[in-house]
């Protein structure tokens, strides 16, 4: 886990006064609505349709103990006791007042954290794999290089003020869990014969216009990382459209350009960059690694779960399947739990369940944890002979249900409960549909099947990468969903394809209930969902959905 | 005659910005714009104190090898629109320009360390804005992690 030293604490404490100044004179009418907006929105302020909203960033998804419970104390003493997880491994609180924005970005600084640049038109918190250092299938540990990547873009001069908000995700494994192919800039460990290097992707993003992203470097040498995203975002801050907002991302230019053209001018503008002093020694990537050493691993070897635990307890089997995942080292497993049952809203954590889940952490996992896109929490490194006690803690605290990857561990974004832009909610859609679906056993004979919800275009609950995608569109002032099918955010990326006409709330259950139960009836034995699809096309789905037009 | 903040302090600068069709480039004391510039060199080389001043979206690599003057105004049509900070770094660190960048136009107080990281080093602050206090904003973070025109070495190589 990466650590401050004084310099990052410095800057952070410093950021602290000079927002709580530009508060202070926003409040003495110092400064203007539409500047001070602007500003705070580079510090994760916004004011949405209730209340302000405050996104705190979690750098790659990673929190300590000490992190989530100082959390917990802000959601008390600031917020309505509790916060909520996001699809960008941040975390949101729903009722800040912006007067005292400036106290809880204090109390967050005590323990190495702050909002700085989790919304506005800059460079976001990079994300990566929630399995970062302990996953089976992993070239190199993504961590070292996102933070490399934090630290160049926080506070850079010259890409504050681009045309949109700017997004970059980092791989280091073979199954990508990032979603790299889906962000503004994805990069991808790749080993070439021996050496290490990166593949960068452009241009990819969900957003009214989805979009993957195009590779415009094979293979780019890893001391070169820093100097070549830089000509990346120097070609972006120039040549990006600022007319219009709805074309103002960089998938948008890539493609105005073709991926080709926007490589040459990033070789361009590389060029004067190029072995500059950002380029990257073997000891600054050496002390960059050092920063993630691994936990002390004890020395243990892998082992069965006794069969005595697992015998008449179908609860705890279930558990195992689908909320465990292979360690690294022999031992130990990374276990997942879903933060969403049916009646709260996806991703919405209490204070009391956030200093449970810290418990977990620092009893089970080296007190570490990460928060992932899908809205879920991992603890990265679990003795395997510790996983039954954990499980039943976990029961008792109510996180234990094994719904991960099942068709009720939903995303979905908070739609126009809270969210200002929202054309709809999305909250009790996910709720509607957790009620229909309340049969674990068939949740789990259905196997993975991903659901996202998102309140409108600009896609928070990736709805476009959704095995069924819903997205809240307004029309004539009423709340509808429109409903997708056939997405994927894993290696073979996919858009989801708009099956037809939008539907009312009440009927959407009826919908996706549909669409499940066409394939049952088609999946050849165990089939996913997604290979289903693939195989029988849309057509169908639309017959099933729309009976009248077959 | 405009007042501007320059060296942390508060002066008055002759220069002023010219724009329109109608530019009479006998007069001194003018910040022209790139088309004129570049279109007159040879004429201006007799007059005193201009410059030359681009807005955000010409590119300052035109100005290659063509640099006769001491000051560069780069414009900021709104605030949130970045692009000049790019030409800014360009000009320092890739053009080697060593004058003045002078940043005119929707120029804020808050952004200013920003600006001064990316080279600018005067500001014709946009009308409404409290020169005095402004000076305040002038001092940004005591450190910075990238390498910018002011800091030649990235933090990582400092530490
Ligand atoms: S998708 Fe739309 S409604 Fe949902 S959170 Fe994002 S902006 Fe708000």
């Amino acid at each position: 886990m990466y650590t401050y030293d004084t310099y990052d604490q410095k800057m952070v404490d410093e950021r602290v006064d000079q927002y709580r100044d530009q508060t202070e004179r926003f409040l003495a009418g110092k400064i203007p609505a539409d500047e001070f907006q602007q500003l705070r929105l580079r510090n994760g302020l916004y004011v949405q349709r209730l209340a302000p909203m405050l996104r705190i960033a979690v750098p790659y998804g990673m929190l300590t103990s000490t992190q989530l419970r100082k959390v917990a104390h802000i959601t008390r003493h600031f917020d309505k006791g509790y916060a909520h997880f996001t699809t960008r491994q941040n975390i949101q609180l729903n009722w800040p007042l912006l007067e005292e924005v400036p106290d809880i970005l204090a109390e967050l600084a005590t323990v190495q954290m702050h909002a700085i640049q989790t919304s506005g038109s800059c460079v976001r918190n990079v994300t990566t794999d929630q399995y970062a250092g302990s996953a089976q299938d992993e070239i190199e540990d993504s961590r070292p290089w996102a933070e490399l990547l934090r630290q160049w873009s926080t506070f850079h001069p010259e890409f504050n003020w681009l045309p949109r908000k700017f997004k970059i995700a980092v791989t280091g494994a073979r199954e990508d869990r990032a979603a790299i192919q889906v962000h503004d800039i994805g990069i991808r460990i790749i080993d070439q014969g021996g050496e290490i290097g990166f593949q960068i992707l452009v241009g990819g993003g969900l957003g009214r216009t989805p979009v993957i992203g195009s590779v415009i470097k094979e293979f780019l040498p890893k001391k070169h990382l820093l100097s070549y995203v830089e000509a990346v975002l120097r070609v972006y801050n120039r040549y990006g459209r600022r007319d219009n907002k709805y074309k103002a991302r960089i998938k948008i230019l890539v493609r105005a350009m073709t991926p080709e053209v926007f490589a040459e001018k990033t070789e361009i503008e590389w060029a004067s960059l190029k072995d500059g002093p950002s380029t990257l020694t073997d000891d600054d990537i050496a002390s960059a690694k050092a920063c993630f050493s691994q936990p002390n691993h004890e020395t243990l070897s892998d082992e069965e779960p006794s069969d005595s635990l697992i015998a008449g307890n179908k609860a705890y089997q279930a558990w195992l399947t689908h909320n465990v995942q292979p360690h690294r080292v022999p031992g130990y497993a990374i276990v997942n739990f879903a933060i969403k049952s049916t009646g709260v809203a996806p991703g919405d954590v209490t204070d009391v369940q956030l200093e449970r889940i810290a418990d977990f952490a620092e009893k089970y996992s080296f007190s570490e944890l990460r928060v992932t896109h899908e809205q879920n929490i991992t603890l990265a490194d679990v003795r395997q002979k510790d996983l039954f006690q954990l499980w039943q803690g976990l029961v008792t605290a109510q996180l234990a249900s094994p719904n991960l990857g099942l068709l009720t561990d939903m995303i979905c974004c908070p739609g126009g409960d809270f969210c200002s832009l929202a054309n709809a909610k999305s909250i009790p859609v996910a709720e509607a549909i957790q009620r229909r679906f309340d049969d674990l056993d068939y949740l789990h004979d259905l196997g993975e099947f991903h659901i996202n919800i998102s309140g409108c275009m600009n896609a928070c609950g990736h709805h476009h990468v959704g095995n069924i995608g819903i997205l809240g569109v307004d029309k004539k002032g009423a709340e509808f969903y429109q409903v997708s099918v056939g997405g994927s955010a894993d290696s073979s990326t996919a858009i989801a394809q708009i099956l037809g006409p939008s539907f009312a709330r009440q009927d959407v259950p009826d919908v996706i209930e549909t669409i499940v139960n066409l394939f049952v009836d088609e999946r050849s034995e165990e089939e996913a969902f997604l290979d289903t699809f693939r195989r029988i096309g849309i057509q169908k789905f639309k017959d099933a959905v729309y009976p009248s037009n077959g | 005659m405009a007042r501007i903040i320059k060296n942390d302090e508060i002066i008055e600068s002759n220069l002023t910005v010219a724009s329109g069709d109608d530019i009479d480039i006998a007069q001194d004391n003018q910040l022209l714009p790139l088309t004129v510039y570049l279109a007159n060199r040879e004429a201006l080389a007799g007059s005193n104190n201009y410059g030359v001043w681009l807005d955000s979206d010409e590119e300052v690599e035109l100005l290659e090898g063509k640099i006769d003057c001491n000051v560069i105004g780069l414009n900021f049509p709104a605030f949130n629109d970045g692009r000049a900070y790019s030409s800014a770094d360009i000009l320092r660190r890739k053009l080697s320009y060593k004058g003045e960048i002078r940043a005119i136009g929707d120029v804020r107080r808050d952004q200013l360390e920003q600006m001064i990281r990316c080279g600018f080093d005067a500001f014709e602050l946009a009308p409404g804005q409290d020169l005095e206090e402004s000076l305040a904003s002038l001092q940004g973070f005591s450190e910075n992690y990238q390498v910018t025109t002011d800091k030649p070495e990235p933090l990582f190589k400092r530490r």
